[in-house]
């Protein structure tokens, strides 16, 4: 049974979404900085549903007015990372939330492999289920290249 | 893409669409514009709350001018490109460079050229970082910040530094040059600085000069003027100029003129201040007198003419 059968990653708000178009992402933007949200990019070539946490791409944008300086960040990113999964963080810093309150997908490879089960006989007749990532198989700088 | 089955929250919503050649705005009078945007206002406003700076005033005028005139094109489906609107201000120390600078954040949000008109001030230290690598992501944070609105960059030739070769200034002009090339939309860049020494920043960096479109310089206020300004100074901080005492002061203002180091309404301000000095340590010494609120708000003539200024030119 396929379980994602667009063959996309759905991590986040708006991912089972065709992909935001940049009007959209600076729409989501600028609602994330009117509550006052401090926006990161970040980026990663292993979308394990554990990993958690992404490579930052630069600081942090805390003090912002307007999404054009966060939009210049993600377009920064883009060409420096056309193939790997790119997202938008929004942090709130009020006090006892402090933490990420929105996160989207806004970059993706042409060509997601998805995940496989693999299942480990463990004790007799017991199994452990793990999921694994087929990009991983393949060493960092091929993974997504074609 | 086809049109989105979906709607994001936050999303204006899709207008009808509507037949090629139709116009999208209604107005079509430069009247029409100038309701719509309040941009009378801010003109009523400027003449009354800035003395003198008549040309500053003309250019700000001629750029609301222009953006008027483009939305009526735009309504007209007439391709209309945004104007560079980058400035340097230029004039003598107190000229007002900072306060007008202040302001055309604001005027130009109202015109609608800017989005969110804020502004972002710096000096140097802001730019430029002290160590190699520094620079870049210093700049960029702060122009970052500044998008959609203004970047006004206070004594902007100390950014460039000719005695040190290895000096980082460099590095943040070029950052700096780029952005105000590509993003012109975004946000509007203002230098200001003191006339000779801007000049020849222009001078040594011509791509800058170039990517400027509005050079504007500031006069120095005449004497009736800057009297005029002390009395809105005081009026702001609820003191008037007692019996005599403003013609006192135009006196002073005449003789604190011709020294050096003038620095137009700085001094204007430093000069009523010493003289709030000297009328608190003059109500201060009369221990039993019971003050009232006019007594507590008036500068006499005595308080202004103990200046140093009326000693030194009568020895």
């Amino acid at each position: 049974m396929m379980t994602n059968p667009t063959g996309r990653i759905t991590q986040g708000q708006f991912s089972f979404l065709p992909d935001l178009t940049d009007a959209e992402i600076t729409l989501q933007i600028e609602y994330g900085l009117r509550k006052g949200y401090a926006w990161s990019v970040e980026y990663t070539d292993d979308p394990h549903p554990r990993n958690t946490y992404w490579e930052m791409f630069g600081m942090p944008m805390f003090d912002l007015a307007d999404a054009a300086g966060v939009m210049l960040e993600l377009q920064n990113c883009r060409k420096t990372f056309p193939n790997h999964y790119i997202r938008m963080m929004a942090f709130d810093s009020t006090r006892n939330v402090e933490t990420i309150v929105m996160s989207f997908i806004v970059n993706r490879p042409a060509n997601e492999p998805g995940f496989g089960l693999v299942r480990q006989e463990v004790n007799g007749r017991s199994v452990h289920y793990t999921v694994h990532s087929y990009a991983t198989d393949k060493p960092e700088s091929e993974r997504y290249s074609g | 893409m086809p049109k989105s089955m979906y709607a994001i929250p936050g999303a204006p919503v899709p207008k009808p669409e509507t037949p090629a050649g139709a116009v999208a705005g209604s107005a079509r009078t430069v009247g029409e514009v100038l309701a719509e945007s309040q941009v009378e206002a801010v003109f009523e406003e400027l003449d009354r709350d800035l003395v003198g700076l008549a040309p500053v005033k003309q250019r700000i005028r001629d750029i609301a001018a222009l953006l008027v005139i483009d939305k009526l094109r735009m309504n007209l489906g007439l391709a209309a490109q945004a104007p560079s609107l980058h400035m340097s201000f230029t004039g003598n120390p107190g000229t007002g460079k900072t306060t007008v600078a202040m302001r055309m954040a604001q005027i130009l949000h109202r015109l609608g050229y800017v989005r969110k008109g804020h502004l972002v001030a710096v000096t140097r230290d802001d730019l430029v970082g002290q160590y190699i690598g520094h620079t870049a992501p210093k700049t960029k944070e702060v122009l970052k910040k500044a998008m959609g609105g203004v970047l006004f960059i206070d004594e902007a030739y100390y950014l460039y530094r000719p005695e040190n070769e290895r000096d980082y200034g460099q590095e943040a002009i070029e950052i700096l040059l780029q952005v105000m090339e590509n993003q012109r939309d975004d946000l509007v860049v203002i230098l200001a600085g003191y006339k000779d020494r801007m000049d020849t920043f222009f001078q040594s960096n011509p791509g800058l000069s170039s990517r400027i479109a509005h050079h504007i310089d500031f006069p120095d206020y005449a004497v009736a003027e800057l009297l005029q300004i002390s009395e809105r100074m005081l009026q702001a901080q609820h003191y008037h100029f007692g019996k005599g005492a403003a013609e006192v002061f135009e006196r002073y203002l005449n003789l604190r003129v011709a020294q050096p180091h003038f620095a137009n309404a700085r001094s204007v301000r430093n000069a009523l201040d010493r003289a709030r000095l000297r009328q608190a340590s003059r109500l201060f010494a009369e221990r039993d007198r019971v003050l009232g609120a006019d007594d507590l708000s008036t500068l006499t003539p005595q308080d202004i003419l103990a200046s140093r200024v009326f000693q030194t030119s009568n020895p």
